[in-house]
């Protein structure tokens, strides 16, 4: 057994003091002391899945963008069509970088047309703050507005219920990436229908001083359901089950969004775009690997960095953990392309011992949600 | 609480003796600090191990652990439950989540290890270091 890493000067949310009273187990992510769990990461896990679980996630970044400028430099910066998207609606999309590979992937959210708010990784808030700053334009205001920002995520299949009885009016004729500007227990509020866990829920963008009195009564309004406090442990294993990218796991500067099966997130017909040539160069070429999902058929975990072995040349796991809902050690890797269909056996390092694994379907468990269209 | 009837490496793990047979395992404080335990890797029967050589790994939900010896000795059973439920290991840390037993090399090493006392004080300051 060795012991934990010492902290150093770690950046706290405004519900760190809250984060303490419910016992949390707090840790180093990225710069940030956060709850990795409080009961535990399977019983959080479970909780989601079942009922509904509340994380605080005020360590990610808010980006604004304003100004008549404000839609052509996101055009021009991200590789999704925010053309298509409508005031009140907000999409998955990623800043790239002129080689088509990952600054950071990101949600921009349409206020109005002339004002988008941009939300990033916390780890990599500043980079992205400077990146697109220096590349808006003189029409675009950019702002990091993270410090403004608290966020909740009220996740699992009660949320919509627990959501309705703290943010007035009910929210839970939210489409699937929609959002509106709110009030949670009269503080004000956006409110969107995301979140990181592949299951339904809502996020909460409130102001730092609210964050407290609005996450105690959601656990309250939460109570009969069960509602259970998770930390980022939990929130790992769910995402990675739905297969959603880590970044500084899955994704980073080395990789494309065809790479990493985020192809969709592309949209070549709406013009020009930071990355577009090289992602036109590749997808002509053919990528040479592949972001997979797999399954170990040996003992063990496959954790991030480890070296994998396939039939068709090295491949390296991204991310690994043991599957609460499936009861087995799954995970995600950049193999190679003829590596990478789905039944193809592979082996992993783990630790010295080579350990078998398979590619399988993914995401690894699918959820089943009724949300409006 | 720690139990009285037996020792405490720096490294969490606890021997407990009867004659010339240890049986090893890891505290209550280390598999709280590891969270869920989802798989154990223990050594085969007849491996020597000399003290502080690791042994075997535990791995929870988020981390990975390295097991090491507190003593010297060949191993001559493992906690085939634990293998397969360890589980057992969070629930019961000083009973069924025992690990392996060994037969000692030396009677002498143990008087190095802690007594549980002296280990309840030493996570103590481990913890005033976070």
């Amino acid at each position: 057994m060795s012991s934990p890493a010492q902290a150093v000067s770690l950046k706290r949310t405004p519900l760190y003091d809250l984060h303490r009273e419910l016992g949390a187990k707090l840790i180093d992510f990225g710069g940030w002391e956060m709850p990795v769990q409080y009961q535990g990461i399977l019983e959080e896990h479970r909780a989601v899945g079942e009922r509904a679980g509340l994380f605080d996630v005020s360590h990610m970044g808010e980006l604004e963008f304003t100004g008549p400028g404000a839609f052509e430099a996101l055009q021009g910066l991200t590789p999704n069509d925010v053309g298509k998207l409508a005031d009140g609606r907000c999409h998955y999309s990623a800043f790239l970088t002129e080689r088509g590979t990952f600054v950071d992937d990101l949600l921009v959210y349409r206020r109005a047309a002339d004002s988008y708010l941009v939300v990033v990784n916390a780890a990599n808030t500043e980079k992205d703050f400077a990146w697109a700053r220096d590349r808006a334009g003189a029409e675009a205001r950019v702002e990091n507005r993270s410090d403004d920002y608290a966020l909740l995520a009220v996740q699992g299949p009660a949320s919509p219920a627990i959501v309705a009885r703290v943010v007035a009016p009910d929210p839970s004729d939210l489409p699937y990436y929609g959002f509106r500007q709110t009030e949670a227990l009269g503080k004000r509020a956006l409110v969107s229908r995301t979140g990181y866990t592949g299951e339904d829920g809502f996020e909460l963008y409130l102001a730092p001083e609210s964050a407290q009195e609005v996450l105690r009564g959601l656990l309250e309004a939460g109570r009969p359901e069960g509602i259970a406090p998770c930390g980022l442990g939990a929130r790992d294993t769910l995402r990675l089950e739905a297969k959603m990218a880590l970044y500084g796991n899955d994704i980073d500067d080395t990789v494309t969004p065809w790479e990493a099966d985020l192809g969709w997130i592309v949209k070549m017909k709406k013009g020009d775009f930071l990355g577009r040539e090289a992602l036109e160069r590749q997808k002509a070429e053919g990528v040479l690997r592949k972001l997979i999902g797999f399954e170990m058929t040996d003992r063990g975990i496959a954790r991030h960095g480890y070296a994998g072995q396939t039939p068709a040349g090295p491949g390296v796991v991204t991310s690994g953990t043991h599957s609460p809902t499936l009861g087995r050690p799954i995970g995600l890797a950049l193999m190679p392309t003829a590596a990478s269909t789905v039944g193809t056996e592979f082996s992993v390092d783990i630790r010295g011992r080579s350990a078998r694994a398979r590619v399988v379907e993914t995401p690894f468990y699918k959820r089943t949600r009724e949300v409006p269209a | 609480m720690n139990p009285d009837d037996r020792h405490y490496a720096a490294s969490h793990e606890w021997v407990r003796v009867d004659r010339e047979i240890g049986t090893i395992g890891i505290t209550d404080h280390a598999q709280k600090e590891l969270g869920e335990i989802v798989y154990l890797e223990l050594p085969e029967v007849g491996h020597v191990f000399n003290a502080e050589e690791e042994f075997g790994t535990v791995e929870s939900v988020k981390a990975v652990s390295e097991l090491y010896m507190p003593v010297s000795g060949e191993v001559v059973e493992i906690n085939k439950g634990a293998v397969a439920e360890p589980g057992i290991v969070n629930d019961d840390p000083y009973g069924d989540g025992w690990l392996i037993k060994v037969k000692l090399s030396t009677d002498q090493e143990v008087a190095k290890l802690m007594s549980a006392e002296q280990y309840a004080e030493y996570v103590r300051e481990e913890e005033k270091g976070k």
